[in-house]
């Protein structure tokens, strides 16, 4: 296809990534060295028949003419990734000079916002992605060997937990666990405990958005999985059992490896989609006990003044963790690229 | 699996094993939604009673005060009270303006990587699996402020292109997986023929690419439906979709029959998926399947 025509093929597609991706990028960046302009104050001297006050008083029009001239704020430079509610550093140094033991300093550190959201997003890509990837497996594997009648059904229901939108199917999974709730009920029966809440405890709210990660994500990883074990070579599969291999065997050694590719593909996808989770967090009300680092951009834009810059400067460190997670997939690109070509 | 050699059925324990823990997974994946349904023909003092969860199943004060065990009253209250249908009216822009945009700019993208043989195409590609891995909320907070300053915030035109744009990246990798099954000497012959590029793929390709097209539409009407953050963000109060309206349901204070709005308005939303899934299940597996597999 000659350059122009694909150009001009491509264009429309280009341009919207362009200007709702990549220029939000530069803006996200240019953003985040800015910060909200200092009040403007005035002194006031209200004087009454028993003598006279001077007050300070935010100066409202002063600031309203300062917002339509500079309406990014002023320049802050790298100050807002510095500071407390993002890489904290004063903070830091204060917590570790003083901090008796290595646990005290750690556990200090990650009550700082930034740390406490960062960690909460590892850990739910680190838990969610595997076990989702692993129950979606372990779907395919036992539909695959039910009758071809059940299929369709199944498959009917295991679509319901990933096309209804996840702030929905985490609201419905709240409205289960509440106390009184079916599940919750069912939990204090089990536990013996007539005061187990999952919404009060931090560990066991965690617990609930990991089960809800792993809910909504299993169902894709199964259709794929599921799809792949149709292309398993069959001639692969009875040579290893005219070799006398088990069941197990052949699971291990021909069906494994053949769907080994599709898992490292889809475990970048379920990384990518776990890394920015965070309408879980509002479904299931949990916002107390946790913070993720989309949350967290959510609430600073969502307040009563929005905070452009301490937003951006959050997404510009999201970005980064992002790309550092990628870098490894996209290093494989590249080698795969340049040895087919 | 019919005319399979007896060896590689499996024994019965494996399958009644297998049928247990698909019993078991069925349940997690649907019990909330029966629940929920279940519950939304209740008043709020039965589905979330203070004094036990059986009240929710035979909801003694629906019976008292309603005299039926089951009651529309949430539903009245949510569609017809707080207006929820225009929640939907909205919804239906967005979901239509978005499935519409990203076909029209998806096919003609995806067509675009399928056939050029450059190096560049395969870059687009890579840049575009990078664009998907950004959480749109880091997007987000780059659009609100030029938003606010232009006076484009609280459109739904913007929210829609924002939508396409944020899902170019696997429209484009669906539609060009898609394209690539359709040979390339069908273009071909139409251009030794005398079509232009454009009429190539407009008269000859796209005929051909219509299952393809109705998949990508799928998962595009589903991006417009479900969404909440990029909605939540920029659409304003008047034009709000559904979804973001749920969760301010639950913002508000707690009155009595409250909780009952979202819960009526939750399974509202659900429904339609419902139906969709029903008459769309092959495509929606074909897709994920050819998104994942052959992208």
């Amino acid at each position: 296809m000659p350059h122009r025509t694909f150009t001009l093929f491509i264009l429309p597609s280009m341009l919207a990534m362009l200007l709702f991706i990549a220029l939000p990028l530069v803006s996200v960046v240019l953003q985040s060295f800015y910060v909200e302009h200092a009040q403007a104050l005035v002194q006031v001297e209200t004087c009454d028949p028993f003598g006279c006050k001077t007050e300070i008083r935010v100066d409202a029009t002063a600031m309203q003419a300062l917002n339509a001239k500079e309406p990014q704020g002023r320049f802050n430079g790298f100050d807002t990734y510095l500071d407390g509610a993002h890489l904290a550093v004063d903070e830091l140094r204060t917590i570790w000079t003083r901090a008796p033991d290595m646990a005290a300093g750690l556990s200090q550190t990650l009550n700082l916002p930034f740390y406490r959201a960062l960690l909460f997003t590892l850990v739910y890509t680190v838990v969610v992605s595997p076990l989702s990837l692993g129950l979606g497996f372990l779907i395919a594997l036992s539909v695959n060997i039910l009758p071809r009648v059940t299929r369709g059904g199944v498959i009917y229901i295991t679509l319901l937990p990933m096309i209804v939108p996840s702030v929905i199917g985490a609201l419905t999974l709240f409205w289960m666990i509440d106390q009184n709730g079916i599940i919750g009920s069912f939990l204090q029966w089990m536990t013996g405990d007539n005061t187990l809440s999952l919404k009060a405890s931090g560990a066991l709210a965690w617990a609930t958005l990991f089960a809800h990660g792993v809910w909504s994500n299993a169902p894709f990883v199964f259709i794929v999985f599921f799809a792949a074990l149709q292309t398993v070579p069959r001639d692969t599969l009875e040579a290893a059992m005219v070799d006398g291999a088990s069941r197990f065997e052949r699971l291990r050694l021909v069906t494994l490896p053949h769907l080994a590719p599709i898992a490292t593909f889809l475990m970048l996808i379920l990384i990518m989609d776990n890394f920015r989770v965070f309408e879980s967090i509002v479904g299931l009300s949990a916002t107390a006990h946790a913070s993720s680092l989309s949350s967290l951009i959510f609430f600073a834009l969502r307040g009563d003044t929005p905070l452009f810059g301490s937003a951006a400067a959050t997404s510009m460190l999201t970005v980064i963790c992002i790309f550092v997670l990628l870098l490894p997939s996209l290093r494989r690109a590249w080698t795969g690229f340049r040895s087919k070509a | 699996m019919t005319g399979s050699p007896r060896a590689f059925r499996p024994p019965v324990y494996l399958v009644l094993l297998a049928a247990g823990f698909i019993a078991v997974w069925l349940l997690a994946a649907a019990l909330p939604f029966v629940w929920t349904a279940w519950g939304s023909f209740k008043l709020q003092g039965d589905f979330f009673s203070m004094v036990s969860w059986q009240d929710a199943l035979f909801g003694p004060r629906t019976q008292a005060l309603t005299g039926s065990a089951f009651t529309g009253q949430a539903y009245y209250d949510v569609w017809v009270g707080q207006g929820f249908w225009r929640q939907a009216l909205n919804t239906i822009v967005i979901t239509l303006g978005v499935t519409a945009v990203s076909l029209t700019f998806g096919t003609l993208g995806g067509y675009a990587l399928a056939r050029s043989t450059a190096r560049y195409a395969f870059w687009i590609l890579i840049a575009a699996l990078v664009f998907r891995a950004m959480p749109g909320l880091t997007l987000v907070s780059g659009y609100l402020l030029p938003f606010f300053e232009w006076n484009l915030w609280g459109h739904q035109w913007t929210t829609i292109i924002v939508l396409v744009a944020l899902n170019q990246p696997f429209t484009l990798w669906l539609l060009h997986s898609f394209f690539l099954t359709i040979p390339r000497d069908l273009d071909e012959s139409a251009l030794i023929d005398g079509c232009t590029r454009l009429q190539a793929f407009r008269l000859v390709v796209m005929p051909v690419m219509w299952p393809g097209v109705i998949t990508t539409g799928i998962f595009s009407f589903l991006v417009g439906y479900s969404d909440f953050v990029i909605c939540a963000m920029l659409l304003s109060e008047d034009n709000q979709t559904m979804v973001p309206k749920i969760i301010g349901f639950l913002g508000t204070t707690q009155q009595p029959g409250q909780v009952m709005y979202a819960v009526a308005a939750t399974v509202s939303v659900i429904l339609p998926l419902l139906i969709l899934v029903l008459f769309s299940q092959r495509r929606i597996v074909g897709g994920l399947v050819a998104g994942a597999v052959k992208g």
